[in-house]
């Protein structure tokens, strides 16, 4: 459990991991592992390099692995590198029977990439996820915190756009969302 | 129209807010359960006939009534709020139009189990949901709900909103109790029961958010009240997440006991079917339910009307009839390819599996990987009875429900549209599908 | 006491004894196979579900059935239940389909395995297993890897029992491997390359019931049914130094633990003893080992060979005496 030394919270998210991890019992520190886990991946690019996740097993005073072992099985975390603008489109059932494939597959033909991949810009990152309690929405995707909804093509190329446009990461933690 | 205890007032400005809230009767019903003791509300509970709102349906307060009561041994209650059953959106949709229907229902529920700390987890993909419900708690705290000595009451507690991560079996309430001390999301085997070992090894309930939140009402109005509604031991009203090809999609609140025709068709509900085409199946209470055809959806096997209660939809058995699970009620027109609607929930149960036991991790990755053969035109006749023995051999086999979940819709597609399946084999994966099938569906009906 | 009926047989047992535990007090046909419970591992068991039963009166007091097959490693008897396994057609259908489950992915290679002729697996597909493969796509694949000098991961074989975890939850400080990704591609890893490198860490070779953890020192030496196995100790600083020699011609090629009929350990032994330790003059030798399971370790029948000699020198002796 050697923390790299140049990998470190800022304060603000420093203050924030004591504040959450307060809300447990004394030696239940473990329990905000989720939480803070969240917290790293939008201090640290939008993914959980092996570094960072030691970074964490030592804020929690935890083995390693125990962090290895959480963060490999959520879905939310990223253990490869991801393009600025992560786009989760949801695929399931009732998604799919309101034309999820169609968003799916025009957001591959005008990024040039396929689900599972990020452009070549790193800007954007398409993956398919499963069922985001959107179904009386479909169909639906997800970028950073943002629910889209009822999506039609030319929705999608608009938000596509904008995004581009501002360029900046948009994680599910949304670092100026949450104050200390 | 359907009475409405949850979703009342949401046309009121600010409801969303504490003040909002409470200028339409809000944190009254608070105000009564401080002034009674636990075990009353208990009984309020029990007498009210509630049943748990996330899919199983148990008797809320037979759930409550089991918490072990040790000296000296705090208790926990924590809200599944990990709403991820495909075709259910009604918590989030509730959380997030009135938070403090929630924050009510866990103070008052927390006060009659005798808990003094309370989570609330909801899933990490609602993030937005999350800063909703930590405002209002925010909100609460500083209008002295919550913290010590609640309203002069002697009560204290402690409420916390905590995120999950991305992961379906997080809804199972000891998967969930797993996550919460930060570990993978891993059903634990029972017994023990979260009654008498739940949360850090402390006696715990676990409910749903609409489960909590409808114990607001029934203080107000009291249980005896609450049990007038609905029909039998279906009691009270029900968040109906309805999705699909219908016109008007989006969350009811029922009285139980409305009938399925009229909840389809009705313009108070879902308006009929999309662009004036016919209804082929309905998946009643979210994906891990039987998948029922027009006819059986509509009218029991007996010929009766289907109505909007837990026995009602289970009538028939599996045989010909489904289960009201949690509401999520997803309506395929005509058009619809049950076998590739399967196709995407068996998808969805593989990718969700936890891997813990073995008829789970490596049955329902091997049905989808069949599925994929059948829909891309490479199935056998053979396997349409494969994945029939399959589904047989996963279900009541595994540790959580989630072995069943995967095998129901497998085994109800398989029941009622097996001829759909033999079409796609006969031809190499039915590029014309939709055709074919509006023309059986003709003749069949 | 409680009093369980399994199977027909009827026993009394302690307060809290799981039926498994119950049905290996009665032994034979009717004890459950199990791939994922270790007596000497707190909370192992309850994943593999082979060991399934049917409950057909819950007890005395509710005599009402259980609605499920319930896992019988972690289900706790009651007074006055009864419980059917080999007598249940449901159970054995169940079991052969929970085999069916644990081989799907399994790569099948057992004439290139170090665990062929002890494993658990053999022997449960051969008693439980369906003759034919239904299975037409690609098995899932890990790349094989090292962790530690001594023990080999093949994850290909695991069959997620979770027992290599509890052994380095339970016996070692600082655990570096563990379960990692979900569901179908769950695996066991170290995540980044890491040595599991602690005193007991050799224990997870004896408790892995399939080939997925092997002894790096055996690897490819010989197959286990052409070794002879010898009971031997040592005075260990560390652990009971009670093990198990595993000789061929008079070369010692591994060292475990001494298994039982179920084919857990007795006790849990150190690295220096399995793996530092393969002169014969190390050892103290005890005698030959007998192999209970129903293994084709004891084909060689060198117990047997033995006690022939034993017989034919007695007789010798007793024709000498009686000659004169």
């Amino acid at each position: 459990m050697s923390a790299n030394k140049n990998i470190q919270f800022s304060d603000d998210a420093l203050a924030l991991v004591q504040k959450i991890i307060n809300r447990y019992p004394e030696g239940k520190q473990k329990s905000a592992l989720l939480p803070i886990l969240h917290i790293a991946q939008a201090e640290f690019d939008g993914w959980l390099s092996p570094e960072v996740m030691d970074y964490v097993a030592s804020l929690l005073k935890i083995q390693s692995i125990e962090v290895y072992e959480v963060a490999t099985f959520y879905s939310m975390f990223n253990m490869k590198p991801v393009g600025k603008c992560l786009i989760e489109v949801c695929r399931t059932g009732p998604c799919w029977l309101m034309g999820a494939e169609d968003v799916v597959r025009y957001i591959e033909k005008k990024l040039g990439i396929k689900a599972g991949e990020t452009t070549a810009d790193g800007m954007f990152t398409l993956k398919t996820v499963e069922c985001l309690a959107s179904c009386g929405t479909a169909p639906m995707m997800q970028i950073g915190e943002t629910y889209h909804e009822n999506l039609t093509l030319e929705k999608v190329d608009a938000i596509l756009n904008d995004h581009k446009n501002q360029g900046n990461r948009r994680t599910h933690w949304e670092k100026d969302k949450v104050k200390p | 129209m359907s009475r409405k205890l949850l979703l009342d007032n949401l046309d009121k400005p600010g409801i969303q807010s504490l003040t909002g809230y409470s200028d339409n009767g809000g944190y009254e019903a608070l105000r009564k359960a401080l002034q009674m003791k636990p075990e009353e509300i208990v009984s309020e509970v029990q007498k009210s006939g509630l049943r748990g709102r996330g899919g199983a349906g148990f008797p809320t307060g037979m759930k409550w009534s089991f918490i072990a009561k040790p000296e000296g041994v705090p208790r926990y209650l924590v809200c599944n709020a990990d709403e991820s059953e495909p075709g259910t959106f009604k918590d989030r949709y509730l959380m997030e139009h009135k938070p403090h229907i929630l924050i009510e229902g866990m103070i008052i529920s927390s006060f009659a189990l005798g808990a003094n700390t309370s989570y609330i987890y909801i899933r990490g993909e609602m993030m937005y949901v999350f800063h909703i419900l930590q405002k209002a708690i925010d909100e609460a705290y500083a209008a002295g709900y919550l913290g010590k000595n609640i309203l002069g009451s002697g009560f204290n507690l402690d409420l916390h909103v905590h995120c999950g991560a991305g992961a379906y079996i997080c809804g199972e309430e000891t998967a969930l109790i797993e996550s919460l001390e930060g570990k993978r999301g891993n059903p634990r085997i029972k017994p023990p029961f979260p009654a008498v070992k739940g949360l850090w090894g402390c006696p715990t309930v676990v409910n749903n958010v609409e489960t909590i939140a409808a114990v607001v009402p029934i203080i107000k109005i009291t249980g005896e009240e609450y049990a007038k509604i609905g029909i039998g031991k279906s009691t009270g009203t029900k968040l109906i997440s309805a999705s699909g090809h219908i016109n008007k999609p989006g969350v009811y609140e029922i009285e139980l006991g409305v009938p399925v025709e009229e909840f389809i068709y009705s313009d108070a509900y879902c308006g009929g079917i999309k662009n004036g085409k016919q209804l082929k199946a309905v998946v009643a209470g979210g994906s891990s339910v039987p998948v029922l055809p027009a006819h059986l959806i509509l009218k029991t096997a007996a010929g009766e009307p289907r109505l909007m209660t837990y026995e009602s939809l289970a009538d028939g058995g599996f045989a010909t009839g489904t289960m009201l699970g949690s509401g999520g009620f997803i309506v395929m027109d005509e058009d619809t390819s049950v076998v590739k609607n399967l196709w995407t929930f068996a998808h969805f149960y593989h990718h969700e599996s936890c891997g813990q036991c073995s008829p789970c991790r490596e049955g329902t990755g091997w049905m989808y990987r069949i599925l994929n053969k059948i829909l891309n035109g490479k199935g056998e006749m053979k396997d349409i009875d494969l994945l029939w023995n399959i589904q047989g051999n996963i279900e009541g086999k595994t540790i959580c429900p989630l072995g069943d979940a995967a095998a129901w819709p497998v085994a109800s597609s398989i029941r009622h549209f097996r001829s759909e399946f033999e079409a796609y084999i006969n031809n190499h994966g039915m590029k014309d599908v939709k055709h074919y099938y509006r023309l059986n569906n003709l003749q069949e009906a | 006491m409680p009093k369980v009926t399994i199977d027909g047989h009827t026993i009394e047992v302690p307060e809290g004894t799981t039926i498994l535990e119950a049905a290996r007090k009665i032994g034979g046909d009717i004890v459950p196979p199990t791939m994922c419970y270790y007596s000497k591992l707190k909370t192992s068991g309850g994943y593999c579900r082979t060991c399934l039963v049917k409950v057909s009166k819950g007890s005395e007091k509710d005599p009402r059935p259980m609605p499920k097959p319930v896992a019988s490693c972690r289900q706790t008897v009651m007074d006055g239940m009864e419980v059917q396994n080999i007598t249940s057609p449901e159970i054995l259908d169940a079991r052969a389909g929970v085999v069916e489950f644990l081989l799907i992915n399994h790569p099948l290679d057992c004439p290139v395995c170090d665990q062929a002729g002890e494993c658990n697996l053999q022997d449960l597909s051969y008693e439980h297993g369906h003759e034919v493969s239904r299975l037409d796509f690609r098995k899932r694949t890990f790349p094989m890897i090292d962790i530690g000098d001594k023990i080999k991961l093949h994850m290909n074989r695991c069959i997620m029992c979770y027992r290599c975890v509890k052994v380095a939850e339970q016996l070692c400080p600082e655990r570096v491997h563990g379960v990692l990704n979900r569901g179908w591609d769950s695996e066991i890893s170290t995540y980044i390359e890491q040595a599991v490198d602690n005193e007991w860490s050799g224990n997870m070779i004896d408790v892995c019931p399939v080939g997925a953890l092997t002894d790096k020192t055996f690897r490819f030496k010989s197959r286990v049914w052409f070794t002879k196995p010898v009971d031997a100790h040592r005075n260990c600083p560390t652990c009971s130094g009670k093990v198990v020699l595993w000789y061929q011609g008079e070369e010692v090629l591994r060292v475990t633990g001494r298994k039982d009929q179920w084919g857990e350990v007795d006790e849990f032994i150190c690295n220096e003893c399995r793996f530092d330790k393969k002169k014969t003059s190390d050892w103290v030798i005890e005698g030959p080992r007998h192999i209970d399971r129903h293994s084709v370790i004891s084909q060689n029948h060198y117990e047997e060979l033995k006690k022939l000699k034993q017989d034919l020198s007695r007789q010798k002796k007793l024709g000498e005496k009686a000659h004169n």
